[in-house]
């Protein structure tokens, strides 16, 4: 790692950029490079020039350092840092209970999500809705469709309460966290949550996900010849968003904040 | 946009059609009286013979000064077209502030959405940075974590100018279970197209120095939602950009002012804005927009992750519900098309619900992953239409049906509806979103 900004642009000096001004220029792009794709496809290159022509990253500006930027400071890091992954990595020291989580969330949650985490008004659902997933009306909830526990801790720490996120601590957020695994049922009443014995925590939805497949499970939808011509029989209405009258203006019916 | 919550088809009984329309009608900026009267008569026009009140005498317009050259500015649009705006849908969400509004297509034509325009989705409402103030931070898996300034990526080499469209998951969301809201403003306005000023993220990237496990880059936004999104490392290296431009001139305000990440065909919600953090992984990070939000659950329980790509997807945005048709005889039928697997090839139009179809003329630039504009001028003699497009790519996906999607998905997958769009066209002109079989 680079020790300081100094550094960064005795190197670029070093490496022949333009000494006099201090600063490194990146090769010029080669000209005339062929668009791969328009060519490929046959269709009018002039018109796709625009996205397609420069390849986007200018060749060589990695080789020779840019004398822009300066290297990030381990504090500066540390206090942007604060995402959690599944397998645990991020996780900050700490520990919170059940019962803790469940004072934290009456003082600062539960005004939105419930005391129960039933939601209130129009304000999301956090608890609850197991096996509804197939049904017409899916609830879908940490303990019904989140795939992992991490999630909960990263969202509830980065982004909740909504208006003054970012105002819990690592022991306030593993309570919090606690008390919502309890109310899906998924940690006894005087669970601890920690650090520690955070990756042994999983939720019941995560094996119901898959990546995106639909290059196959769709491939239906490639098609070279589309039916132009009597492709059906006689065509009725069968649906009109008139009768249903949400549109704006209309009586509005009672939808789900995320 | 994750939060569309459908209400209940139930609701259907019992409503007061008449009613909503007039003052559907009149928020569209049309009167509901212009538009029952139908055909061109609706327009005030001269008796034959008579002299046109608009010609004779001359109009005030052409015999008075008007205003100077900088009374604005920062120019506006004609106050006459002061319902060319942006809307909201208040039932979708709890709370304005983590919502969306939407872009007016229906009143819109060529290829750039203009900047005013732009619909805008907020997870954590609209922040304010100061451009002097602005940092953006890469770490993790690289060789040189590096912070650079404002400044720094505007002195950066190989800067870049791209037209991609950016479509929110969730745009058509509401309508998968049947036909919903009345105008392509609300069924499909959650897209805007533009030209983007910035540098390749792989510039970036390549100047950090990224290790050999890196697999997967965390993107991260600077406002209240904190937002993230895990990035293929492949995507970010071929054609992201870091941009700071939005057709020529600053981002606005809310659409990420200062810097804002461009990830080219792919899902809204990746566009990450105010753009604070880009972290190098060897693994996603399963945020809450990649676990709770933006997977799409399918009939049988199970969901699909990283539906990164948006497929190949059109409107005829005119005639729509907003803009139903007020002439006999000549008219343009004016739509859009786009795909985020690559460029629009073709584009086919039906009158009479997908039984027949005619190839549209495309017209301005079709680019890679950027809204393209296509016409039919036909006659219209007054008869019921049911309008539809269906959009081609250079991949050879044909966009599909609805019926053609839920067969395969449900109808509570939220995100990713590209089905095609059918409008009920009537003898008076008004026009209905509507689905037919």
């Amino acid at each position: 790692m680079w020790k300081s900004a100094e550094r960064l642009l005795a190197a670029t000096l070093l490496a022949g950029g333009l000494a006099a001004a201090g600063i490194a220029v990146a090769d010029p792009q080669p000209a005339g490079k062929p668009a791969a794709k328009a060519e490929k496809t046959g269709s009018d290159k002039a018109r796709q020039a625009v996205n397609m022509a420069a390849p986007l990253a200018a060749p060589g500006a990695a080789a020779k350092a840019i004398a822009l930027g300066r290297p990030a400071l381990p504090e500066e890091i540390a206090a942007w840092n604060i995402d959690v992954r599944a397998d645990g990595e991020g996780l900050p020291p700490g520990k919170g209970s059940v019962k803790e989580g469940e004072e934290l969330f009456l003082q600062n949650c539960a005004q939105c999500h419930g005391e129960f985490g039933e939601g209130a008004g129009r304000w999301p659902v956090l608890a609850g809705g197991r096996g509804t997933l197939k049904s017409e009306r899916p609830e879908k909830t940490i303990g019904s469709f989140w795939p992992y526990a991490s999630t909960v801790y990263d969202y509830v720490h980065r982004a909740m309460p909504f208006g003054s996120n970012l105002s819990l601590t690592p022991d306030q957020t593993y309570a919090i966290v606690a008390y919502l695994l309890n109310l899906n049922d998924l940690v006894a009443e005087d669970f601890v949550l920690s650090k520690d014995n955070f990756p042994k925590v999983d939720l019941p939805n995560e094996a119901n996900f898959y990546d995106d497949d639909r290059e196959t499970s769709e491939k239906a939808f490639w098609k070279k010849n589309p039916c132009m011509k009597d492709c059906s029989g006689e065509v009725h209405v069968t649906a009109r968003a008139q009768i249903l009258n949400v549109t704006p203006d209309g009586d509005p019916p009672k939808g789900n904040l995320e | 946009m994750s939060d569309t919550s459908l209400p209940p088809t139930e609701r259907a009984a019992g409503a007061k059609p008449s009613l909503s329309r007039r003052r559907f009608l009149n928020l569209a900026g049309m009167g509901a009286g212009a538009v029952a009267a139908g055909g061109g008569a609706a327009l005030a026009a001269p008796a034959a013979g008579t002299p046109d009140p608009n010609i004779v005498p001359v109009p005030d317009w052409t015999k008075t000064l008007g205003a100077a050259v900088n009374e604005n500015p920062y120019g506006k649009p004609s106050v006459f077209e002061k319902d060319v705006v942006r809307r909201e849908v208040t039932w979708l969400t709890a709370s304005s502030q983590s919502s969306v509004s939407f872009t007016p297509l229906y009143a819109l034509d060529s290829v750039i959405t203009p900047n005013g325009l732009c619909f805008v989705r907020h997870h954590g409402g609209q922040a304010e940075i100061e451009p002097d103030k602005y940092r953006l931070m890469i770490h993790g898996l690289v060789d040189k974590p590096l912070v650079f300034t404002l400044e720094d990526l505007k002195r950066m080499p190989g800067r870049v100018n791209r037209a991609y469209f950016l479509e929110c998951a969730a745009n058509s969301g509401m309508e998968w279970r049947g036909a919903q809201l009345n105008g392509c403003q609300f069924t499909h306005g959650m897209i805007h197209n533009l030209f983007y000023t910035g540098v390749p993220l792989k510039t970036l990237l390549d100047m950090a120095g990224v290790n050999p496990k890196g697999k997967w880059v965390l993107a991260e936004g600077a406002d209240a939602a904190v937002m993230t999104r895990s990035i293929p490392l492949e995507k970010a290296m071929n054609d992201c950009l870091v941009a700071f431009g939005m057709n020529g001139e600053a981002l606005r305000p809310e659409q990420g002012y200062p810097v804002r990440l461009v990830v080219p065909g792919w899902e809204g919600n990746m566009w990450v804005k105010w753009l604070r953090r880009l972290k190098v992984g060897d693994q996603p990070w399963q945020q809450r927009e990649e676990t709770s939000k933006y997977t799409d659950l399918l009939a049988d329980g199970r969901s699909r992750r990283f539906t990164f790509v948006m497929d190949a997807k059109s409107v005829v945005t005119s005639p729509s519900p907003q803009a139903p048709l007020k002439h006999k005889g000549p008219n343009v039928l004016s739509g859009i098309a786009w795909s985020g697997r690559g460029t629009i090839t073709r584009v086919d139009v039906s009158l009479d619900g997908g039984r027949n179809w005619t190839t549209a003329r495309i017209d301005g630039p079709a680019m890679p992953m950027s809204m393209t504009r296509f016409y039919l001028d036909f006659d219209w003699a007054g008869q019921e239409l049911m309008v539809q497009s269906r959009a081609m790519d250079d991949t050879g996906y044909v966009q599909p049906t609805k019926q053609e999607l839920r067969a395969v998905r449900g109808t509570n997958s939220i995100y990713h509806n590209n089905g095609i769009q059918t409008w009920l066209v009537r003898s008076n002109g008004e026009t209905e979103n509507v689905e037919v079989g």
